[in-house]
């Protein structure tokens, strides 16, 4: 729903008002900024007597002058990503294999799998992570990587199986009928096509998988707010804490940023194509044929007996 | 499973800390959250571009790096607080934007006519929202809403790596001192985290399935 449907298309008196309002609430974000800014730059007096110079103070930024710092930096947010990037194909792969366990046709497979995934997503990752870390004295780089893999695996799984349950029954009955096993029509029918649909629930789980490598600061794992905020801040003193705050936020914006960007483009981009796609099937050549392919539609939509995905 | 029953007055200790966090952060959360999203429908374009940059910078900051400008940087700008109040500014701030996506995905979930017809009628923008798109867009709400405090849940723990003595905490050092029965301590911990998780998704999945019928 567009936003404007809520109001009238503003007539002079209103728009001149919400002009206003509009110009009166930037300047009250700018002041809100402004103080922000006094305050952090405001030189502040210490316990000793001594006054620390402000939060943008020359003498607090010039750490990244050197360009060893920058190296240092570069190599906490190569560890990021790449433990993000393996935990990311663990949970790629996990996803698929819990996907075809859940919706496997034995019982006897189906419920300790629905159990696990449960007992997975209920708990906590971090507490995962120190699962791993001392229960298997894996080392920091494999509690995240499993622990995030296993994770996010179970959440991209259960898309996966809301993929697979929202294709149309066809597309499985088809394979079979084509001789292909069962097995053969998961993987090579049924997969590709709901791994098409999900790609941009997926992808963002991804962007959320990036996030949650930020939890290896608190097991131990060098990543980049480890590199920044404990080994840098503590080499070079607390002066600098609030420069390397700064500077890690805007790294940590511009990964995450990037990556939703791609997620959000993803996600249009395979909208649209589907949706053109059908727009383009269902241009009606002759209403009668349109009709019937309607009805047909409607039946098969009450006979799949999945009213709700629909 | 010694290690668990002995312990118990301290699981319960942490468990308590952790509901502490997750009641007021979850409070504050839906207060901020509520904000964002009623300034992001406004017809005020500062407002929603404020809102609009609010969500995303949040969102796109890391729960860690947040809770270490609470527990760390505050205190260094001179702020002085309990370490468990910093932990539940740092959690509302960061649920805060996800409450505020659940609720304008549930306002847009309403079907356009609905607001058009409230329109023709003559309803201005607050009576629109008041009693015509809010209370459909409520219980489409609720089921996402819901999803949002598991997910705060889950993520108390992370205040267990700011000084904050919750069920993770617990979970460490009970660990550390029962070096012989670490599964079984963390399994302890695990199971207090599903006893919140899990029965939240029961009953979100319930919601859901009856409400998205009744529509």
């Amino acid at each position: 729903m567009s936003g404007s449907v809520l109001f009238d298309a503003p007539g002079p008196k209103a728009r001149r008002l919400s002009l206003i309002l509009s110009i009166v609430v930037g300047i009250l974000i700018l002041a809100g900024l402004y103080w922000l800014y006094t305050i952090l730059a405001a030189p502040r007096p210490s316990s000793g007597g001594i006054t620390l110079p402000g939060m943008f103070d020359p003498s607090r930024w010039d750490v990244f002058a050197n360009p060893d710092v920058w190296t240092f930096i570069w190599g906490g947010v190569v560890r990021t990503l790449q433990a993000a990037a393996a935990a990311a194909v663990l949970a790629l792969i996990l996803g698929v294999v819990f996907a075809l366990l859940r919706t496997a046709k034995s019982a006897w497979i189906r419920t300790p799998t629905t159990v696990i995934l449960e007992f997975v997503r209920g708990m906590p990752v971090l507490l995962m992570m120190l699962f791993i870390l001392l229960g298997f004295s894996s080392g920091a780089y494999w509690a995240v990587v499993l622990a995030l893999g296993l994770y996010n695996g179970a959440i991209i799984g259960e898309a996966l199986r809301a993929g697979l349950a929202s294709l149309p029954r066809g597309q499985r009955e088809a394979g079979l009928s084509l001789g292909l096993r069962e097995l053969q029509t998961r993987m090579l029918i049924e997969f590709p096509q709901a791994f098409r649909q999900m790609l941009p629930i997926i992808v963002a789980q991804l962007v959320v998988l990036l996030k949650d490598t930020s939890l290896g600061y608190i097991v131990g794992y060098p990543e980049l707010i480890r590199s920044t905020m404990n080994n840098l801040a503590s080499f070079y003193g607390n002066r600098y804490l609030f420069s390397f705050f700064a500077v890690t936020l805007v790294i940590y914006l511009i990964m995450n940023l990037t990556l939703s960007w791609v997620a959000r483009w993803l996600s249009k981009h395979t909208d649209s194509a589907r949706r053109g796609g059908k727009a383009g099937k269902e241009v009606p050549v002759d209403p009668a044929l349109a009709i019937a392919q309607a009805s047909a539609a409607a039946r098969q939509s009450e006979a799949g007996g999945n009213p709700g995905a629909r | 499973m010694d290690v668990i029953f002995d312990n118990l007055p301290r699981y319960l200790a942490g468990f308590s800390m952790t509901l502490q966090l997750l009641v007021v952060a979850g409070i504050a959360a839906l207060i901020i959250g509520t904000i964002i999203a009623t300034m992001r429908i406004s017809p005020v374009p500062s407002l929603r571009g404020f809102a609009a940059v609010y969500t995303e910078l949040v969102r796109n900051t890391p729960l860690t790096l947040v809770l270490f400008f609470c527990a760390l940087i505050l205190p260094y700008l001179g702020v002085r607080l309990e370490y468990s109040v910093f932990a539940m500014i740092g959690l509302s701030v960061y649920t805060s934007p996800f409450v505020a996506e659940a609720l304008r995905s549930g306002i847009n979930g309403v079907p356009i006519g609905q607001a058009e017809a409230a329109r023709s009628l003559g309803l201005g923008f607050g009576q629109t929202v008041g009693y015509v798109v809010f209370p459909q867009a409520f219980r489409m709400v609720i089921p996402p809403l819901i999803n949002v405090f598991i997910a705060l849940t889950k993520n108390t723990s992370v205040a267990g790596g700011f000084f904050v003595v919750e069920l993770f905490t617990i979970g460490k050092e009970l660990a550390n001192a029962n070096g012989n029965a670490v599964i079984a301590v963390l399994l302890g911990v695990a199971t207090f985290y599903l006893l919140i998780t899990i029965p939240l998704g029961i009953f979100a999945a319930r919601l859901e399935k009856k409400w998205v019928v009744a529509r």
